[in-house]
């Protein structure tokens, strides 16, 4: 049954912006995106909403409804009281392009920055075989769709701009994660360079990460963590280190 | 913040641990000289009973382990960052400081040292396991018998080994850092069990602190008389 809602829209561009207030016909079953997309083709025809396949696997509709960072596509309408006014605004991590859409290639230059995977030089292309359950593992982080969620909520940047330079992201150490997970990935410095240079001591494991991603990657708990704990053993666990330099194990 | 509150005077009390075989986790192992001859192992009390002629409670040389595993625990790290530090308070909620580093610098980066304290936990857990089972003892020393107090103890040790076992830094060790689980499969099983514990660590966590503190408060009230240890059989 059609009801209508409060929606409040942010409206802007990188100069200056607010919010506006309307009012639209929402159906039953209907979500977030199809609320905004009621209203561009009513009330606000310039309205900037970044879409695309509403169906929570491509990452695009990032908002953030409510204060908290979600995909308009999978927020249904229901899910907020009769009388709750909804609000709707961009990414506040990143800079807004225009209204509901912001430019997210931040994350497109931290992508680029993490090493590709390494493979090993004896084994010709279509040779390489992995067991299942070392397939398995990295699986999880494949379920990524670059929703940019993770990267927009984490504290580190969203509340630090100047710590962009030195933070990759939780997107990006999942990625990180992956790779030196890998059992053929030969690059070596993966842990070292995941601390200083993508700063993952940054991370202060409060897990709004993984809160936020739609995918319910267990980012802390599966990536960030054990990373941090494979730092630790490079260079801060002295017994560690001297175990490798006096028998000398590599890729365990 | 109570447990915090009452573990500190609990600490300094230095008296009221020990009664008929049963010990306060607080105190255990028992290393300084003012220990009570029965709460010791076996006598074996390395530590001065005074430092620059303050007198020192045995569970200021011990208590500094678990305080260090709890602090440095991946779990209570997220819990105090945002509940006492407001880095964040909440998820997308802004946070108060002007500059942010992380763990990068002193004192975070010592939240490194987490599996040090967890190889610690792991010989006091060993240590607490033995107490629970010397508590199957009657006050005369003969063994096979019940009390209230072994239960406690029991189960307090239990949930500790199930915190201490659920710890990311075991899952790390156990397996974690293997980049090949299919060359390790005994490691990847043991990797897996933890794996399904770690998902319960925050519980493991608050289950096990409000047993030792139960513990203690019970091993202090029938030291002090206030409360009788009924045994069983």
């Amino acid at each position: 049954m059609a009801r209508n809602i409060k929606l409040r829209i942010w409206r802007g561009d990188s100069t200056d912006g607010g919010l506006k207030d309307v009012v639209v016909e929402a159906n039953e079953g209907e979500v977030v995106l199809d609320v905004i997309h009621r209203v561009q083709a009513t009330q606000m025809g310039d309205l900037a909403v970044r879409w695309n396949c509403k169906a929570g696997k491509c990452g695009s509709c990032s908002m953030e409804i409510n204060g908290k960072p979600r995909l308009a596509c999978m927020t249904q309408v229901a899910s907020f009281g009769e009388e709750e006014t909804i609000t709707v605004t961009p990414l506040r991590a990143f800079p807004v392009i225009k209204d509901l859409v912001t430019d997210v290639s931040f994350n497109y230059k931290k992508a680029m920055e993490v090493p590709a995977y390494e493979h090993p030089k004896e084994l010709a292309p279509g040779q390489a075989r992995m067991q299942q359950i070392d397939v398995e593992r990295s699986q999880e982080f494949r379920k990524c769709i670059e929703c940019f969620l993770c990267q927009d909520v984490c504290h580190v940047v969203r509340d630090h701009e100047e710590n962009k330079k030195s933070f990759a992201g939780p997107r990006f150490f999942i990625r990180i994660a992956e790779l030196d997970m890998h059992p053929l990935d030969m690059l070596k410095n993966r842990k070292k360079t995941a601390q200083e240079e993508h700063g993952l001591g940054m991370c202060n494991i409060t897990k709004c990460c993984t809160e936020v991603c739609p995918e319910h990657i267990k980012i802390t708990d599966n990536a960030i963590i054990p990373m941090k704990e494979r730092v630790a053993d490079i260079k801060y666990d002295p017994a560690r280190w001297l175990g490798s330099k006096i028998r000398r194990r590599e890729g365990l | 913040m109570s447990f915090v509150v009452y573990a500190t005077f609990r600490a300094f009390e230095g008296a009221n641990y020990y009664k008929d075989h049963l010990i306060s986790p607080f105190y255990s192992p028992c290393l300084s000289e003012a220990c009570l001859p029965e709460a010791t192992i076996l006598g074996f009390t390395p530590v001065s009973a005074e430092i620059f002629n303050f007198a020192l409670s045995p569970a200021l040389i011990i208590l500094i382990f678990p305080l260090g595993f709890r602090m440095t625990c991946y779990y209570y790290r997220k819990s105090y960052y945002r509940s006492f530090w407001m880095s964040p308070p909440a998820c997308a909620v802004a946070e108060p400081h002007k500059k942010y580093t992380g763990e990068t610098r002193f004192p975070l980066i010592f939240q490194n040292s987490h599996r040090y304290f967890f190889y610690a936990g792991l010989v006091l857990n060993v240590i607490l396991s033995y107490d629970a089972i010397i508590s199957f003892k009657n006050p005369e020393g003969k063994w096979g018998h019940m009390s209230v107090g072994s239960l406690v103890l029991l189960v307090s040790s239990t949930l500790l080994w199930f915190y201490s076992m659920s710890c990311h830094s075991c899952r790390h060790t156990i397996g974690g850092r293997l980049k090949n689980f299919s060359k390790h499969p005994v490691r990847y099983k043991l990797w897996s069990w933890v794996s399904v514990l770690n998902h319960s660590h925050q519980r493991f966590a608050w289950y096990s602190l409000a047993a030792v503190a139960f513990a203690d408060i019970y091993v202090r009230q029938v030291a002090t008389g206030a409360w009788t240890n009924f045994y069983f059989f």
